[in-house]
C-alpha cells in the first residue's frame, strides 16, 4: 500500500515544459528519503488546466502543485510526502482559500465541467491497461458482446443522441446502423485522429491521456457493425499519441482484448495505425480513407457515403476520437444518463481547447449549451491584461467568430450555425481588442488556400481569388465594391465546392463581415486598421513634445528610417518606415505612438 | 501546397539503401504502404530527394509521378534537406492571436532565410508549421525537439544563440 499518489501532467503541454525532468527529480529525491515504498509516481495524461503547467497533483489530500519547477521538488518531498504538509505557496492560488486547502473541484476552472470524454485524462497512467481496467475500462466492451445484440448496441448508441463530435454533427448511432445494413465479408472502422485545426488539440489530449477508452469504442463500434478490423488515422505530429496508441494496442492484444476471439466471445477485431502526413483536407472523411489507402488525401463526391462504400470500396465506419470516448460509458450507463445532459439536440458533453487570450487556457469539457460567457469567463476566468472581449473563434478554419452580443448563447450544435458559426472540433480562440478581425479572415484563408487540395475549382482557384481581395483591403487598396464581391464570392464558394473544406472555407470571412463589417469599412473608407494590426495602415510618429533625443530609437531602427541631432526631437521618416515597431519597443520615453 | 525542389547533390549511402530496401519488402504487401515507406525514407534521409523516390516507385511498380504526387501532397514531406537545427515556428491560430507572425519575423531575421528553407552553411533550416498542440504555451517555436514556449520576440535572439 502506498501512502501517497504523485500524479504528474504527461501530456504535450507539460512535457514541453519539462514535466519529464520532474518525475526524474523526483524519483532521485524520494529515493535519497528512503520513502519510495511509501509513494507511487505516476505519469499521466493532461490534466485540462495548461496554463499552470507543469502540473502535479498529491493524492489522497488531492494537493495541486502548479508551475511546477525542477528546484521545488525537494521541498516538496521533504514536507509533504515525507512529512505530510503540503508546500501552501507551491500550490495552486485558486486551490488556497484562507487557512483551508480547497480540493480541485471547487476550483472555478473545475467547478462547472462535467468530464465524460476526459474521465480518465490526468487520472490513470495511460501507458498501463490495468489501470484503466481498474477504471472499469474494456466493462462496456464486454457487456456489449456478452449481453447485448449488434442491433441492441446500435439502439443505445441511438438513443444516447450522441452526434459526431468532428465537426458535421452526424448522428452517431444512424451512421453505424448504415454500416452495419450492408452486408460485406469485409467493414471497417476508422477512428479520425488527424485533428488538424490549428488551435484544437482536444483529441491529442485524449489520446495521450486514455488511449484504451478510443481502443475499446472501436471494438464495440467493430462488434456493432460487423467488422474485425480497424484503422486509427492519427498525425505524425503527435508523438506521444502515437507512443502511447502503439503501447495500448499492444497491452490490448496480450490481455486478449484485442485480436482474435475476444473474450471467448468468437468476435474478432484488430486496429492498425496510420501516420497521416499532414494535409488538413484528410479530416474530411472521404479524403481521409483515401489517404489510409495511400495516395493523395483528396475528397471524392458522396454519395456513395462511406457507410455503403468506403475504404478499399468496403462499408466503413469513421468517427472522431472524442466522439468514441463517449462510447464506452454511454455502454455501461445507458442512453438515459447520457441523453440527460446538454440540450434537446445536442447531447451530452464537449471539450473545447481554451486558447488564445484568455487566463487559463486549457482542455475544458462542459455539457453542451453552457454558455460561451460562463466558458470564458468563470471557466476561463476572463481575459488577461483586463482586456475587453471582442470574439471567440470556433470551428477553426471552417467556423467562424462569435462576437459579445452572443455571449449568452448556450453552446450547442444548432445555436452555433444559427449564429453563423459552427462547433467544430472544439478549438475556441479568444479574441480580445487587439485582435484585428479581417486581419484573423486573411489568416484562416492563407492556411484553406494552402491546403486546398486542388481537386476542384470553386475551393482551389475561389479561396485564392477571396485572399487576394482580404489582401487588397489590408493593404488599404480595398474598395467598398470589394466587400459585395467578396460576399459574393463566399457564398459561390460555398454552394459549389466538393467537399466540407471548400464548402466552409469562406465561414470566417462571412461571420467576420457579418459582425465586423465597420471594421472592415475603416480599412477600406478611412485606410485605419482599428486594432493597430495590420502594417500597411499603420503609421509609427514620434510626439515632439514627449522626446528627448536620446537617438536610441534611431540606433535601433533596422533600415535607419529615423533622424534627427541629440538632444533634440526626432522623427520618423514614413515612407522607408518598414512598420516594425522596434522604435516604440526602445523609447523609454513614450514618445512614439502607433495609429 | 507549394513544394521547392532541392539543388543540393545526393548523397546517399549503400547502407542507407540497403535498410530502405529492406522495408519496402517488409512492407510492399501491406494494402496502401506507401506513404508509410516514405516516412520511413525521410526519417531515413532527412528528406525525400528525388532519387529516393525513384527507388520507392521502382520497387512498387509505381510511376515516379504518382510517387511525387504524394510526396508534394503532404506537408509531413519535404523535398529540400533540413539543416542541423530545424527552426519551426507555430503559425496555429492559438500562437498566432498571441503574436507568432512577430517572433518568426524575429527569427527571419536573425538566420536570414525564408521559411521552407535552409542556410547556405547548412545549419539552420526554417519552417513555418500549424500547430503542434502545445496551445497553453503560446507562442512557440521548436528547434529540433525543443519546445520553447510563452515566446516574446526579444527571446529569440538569447535562445538561438545558444546553438550558434
Amino acid at each position: 500500500m502506498y501512502k501517497s499518489h504523485v500524479l504528474v501532467c504527461g501530456g504535450t503541454g507539460c512535457t514541453s515544459s519539462n514535466s519529464n525532468e520532474i518525475i526524474l527529480k523526483l524519483k532521485e529525491e524520494i529515493e535519497k528519503s528512503g520513502i519510495n515504498e511509501e509513494v507511487c509516481i505516476i505519469k499521466t495524461g493532461c490534466f485540462g488546466l495548461c496554463a499552470q503547467g507543469p502540473i502535479m497533483v498529491v493524492y489522497p489530500e488531492g494537493s495541486f502543485y502548479s508551475n511546477v519547477k525542477v528546484d521545488n521538488i525537494p521541498r516538496i518531498v521533504r514536507e509533504h510526502l515525507k512529512c505530510g504538509n503540503p508546500v501552501r505557496e507551491l500550490l495552486y492560488e485558486e486551490t488556497v482559500k484562507g487557512d483551508e486547502i480547497r480540493s480541485l473541484n471547487e476550483t472555478p476552472f473545475y467547478a462547472k465541467q462535467k468530464r465524460i470524454a476526459l474521465n480518465n485524462c490526468g487520472f490513470i497512467d495511460p501507458e498501463n491497461i490495468e489501470e484503466y481496467i481498474a477504471m472499469d475500462g474494456y466493462m462496456a466492451l464486454c457487456k456489449a458482446i456478452t449481453q447485448m445484440s449488434p442491433d441492441e448496441v446500435i439502439k443505445e448508441i441511438k438513443d444516447s443522441g450522441l452526434r459526431g463530435r468532428g465537426g458535421g454533427g452526424f448522428k452517431t448511432g444512424v451512421k453505424w446502423e448504415r454500416a452495419a445494413k450492408n452486408k460485406d465479408d469485409q467493414k471497417y472502422v476508422c477512428c479520425n485522429a488527424d485533428e488538424g485545426d490549428p488551435g484544437a488539440f482536444m483529441d491529442r489530449s485524449i489520446l495521450e491521456g486514455d488511449p484504451h477508452a478510443v481502443l475499446e469504442a472501436m471494438a464495440i463500434a467493430g462488434y456493432a457493425i460487423g467488422a474485425s478490423k480497424g484503422y486509427i488515422y492519427v498525425r505524425a505530429e503527435y508523438p506521444i499519441a502515437v507512443k502511447r496508441l502503439e503501447i495500448a494496442i499492444k497491452q490490448a492484444r496480450e490481455y486478449g482484448l484485442l485480436g482474435k476471439d475476444i473474450l471467448s466471445s468468437g468476435f474478432d477485431f484488430n486496429v492498425d495505425l496510420r501516420l497521416g502526413a499532414g494535409a488538413f483536407v484528410c479530416g474530411e472523411e472521404t479524403a481521409l480513407l483515401t489517404s489510409i489507402e495511400g495516395k493523395r488525401g483528396e475528397p471524392r463526391p458522396r454519395p456513395p457515403f462511406p457507410a455503403v462504400k468506403g475504404l478499399f470500396k468496403k462499408p466503413t465506419i469513421l468517427n472522431n476520437v472524442e466522439t468514441y470516448a463517449n462510447i464506452p460509458l454511454i455502454i455501461l450507463k445507458g442512453a438515459d444518463w447520457f441523453s440527460s445532459m446538454g440540450t434537446q439536440n445536442s447531447k451530452g458533453t464537449k471539450v473545447f481547447a481554451l486558447g488564445g487570450k484568455i487566463n487559463h487556457t486549457g482542455l475544458v469539457e462542459v455539457p453542451m449549451g453552457t454558455t460561451l460567457r460562463e466558458i470564458v469567463e468563470e471557466i476561463g476566468g476572463g481575459l488577461p491584461d483586463g482586456k475587453k472581449f471582442k470574439a471567440a473563434q470556433t470551428g477553426g478554419p471552417s467556423g467562424g467568430c462569435i462576437p459579445k452580443e452572443y455571449l449568452d448563447v448556450g453552446m450547442d450544435y444548432d445555436n452555433l450555425i444559427k449564429i453563423g458559426s459552427m462547433m467544430g472540433s472544439g478549438g475556441l480562440i479568444v479574441m480580445d481588442e487587439n485582435t484585428c478581425m479581417v486581419d484573423i479572415a486573411k489568416f484562416f484563408l492563407e492556411f484553406t488556400v494552402d491546403e486546398s487540395c486542388g481537386k476542384c475549382t470553386p475551393c482551389r482557384v475561389g479561396t485564392k481569388r477571396l485572399l487576394e481581395l482580404l489582401d487588397k483591403i489590408t493593404q488599404g487598396k480595398g474598395t467598398l465594391e470589394d466587400l459585395d464581391k467578396m460576399e459574393q464570392l463566399c457564398y459561390y464558394i460555398k454552394d459549389n465546392s466538393l467537399c466540407g473544406l471548400g464548402q466552409t472555407a469562406p465561414n470566417p470571412v462571412l461571420s467576420t463581415l457579418r459582425y465586423f463589417r465597420d471594421e472592415y469599412e475603416s480599412h477600406v473608407k478611412e485606410k485605419i486598421c482599428p486594432a493597430g494590426v495590420c502594417k500597411s495602415l499603420l503609421k509609427y510618429i514620434i510626439d515632439k513634445n514627449k522626446c528627448r533625443g536620446c537617438t536610441a530609437c534611431a540606433r535601433v531602427c533596422p533600415i535607419g528610417a529615423i533622424s534627427g541631432e541629440i538632444k533634440k526631437p526626432h522623427a520618423i521618416d514614413q515612407d522607408k518606415c518598414i512598420k516594425c515597431g522596434a522604435c516604440m519597443n526602445t523609447c523609454k520615453f513614450g514618445a512614439i505612438d502607433k495609429m | 501546397m507549394k513544394k521547392k525542389l532541392s539543388n543540393v547533390p545526393f548523397n546517399g549511402t549503400e547502407e542507407q539503401k540497403e535498410k530502405l530496401l529492406s522495408f519496402i519488402k517488409d512492407n510492399k504487401d501491406e494494402k496502401g504502404s506507401v506513404i508509410k515507406i516514405l516516412q520511413y525514407a525521410q526519417d531515413l534521409y532527412g528528406y525525400l530527394p528525388i532519387e529516393v523516390q525513384e527507388i520507392v516507385a521502382d520497387e512498387l511498380n509505381m510511376s515516379l509521378e504518382e510517387v511525387y504526387g504524394i510526396s508534394t501532397f503532404y506537408a509531413q514531406f519535404s523535398l529540400v534537406p533540413k539543416g542541423k537545427y530545424n527552426i519551426s515556428v507555430c503559425l496555429g491560430t492559438a500562437c498566432y492571436v498571441k503574436g507568432a507572425d512577430k517572433i518568426l519575423n524575429k527569427v527571419k531575421s536573425i538566420v536570414g532565410i525564408e521559411p521552407e528553407s535552409c542556410t547556405p552553411d547548412g545549419k539552420f533550416s526554417l519552417t513555418a508549421c500549424r500547430c503542434i498542440g502545445a496551445c497553453g504555451l503560446a507562442p512557440v517555436m521548436t528547434i529540433n525537439d525543443e519546445v520553447y514556449g510563452r515566446l516574446k520576440p526579444e527571446d529569440v535572439e538569447g535562445i538561438l544563440k545558444k546553438y550558434q
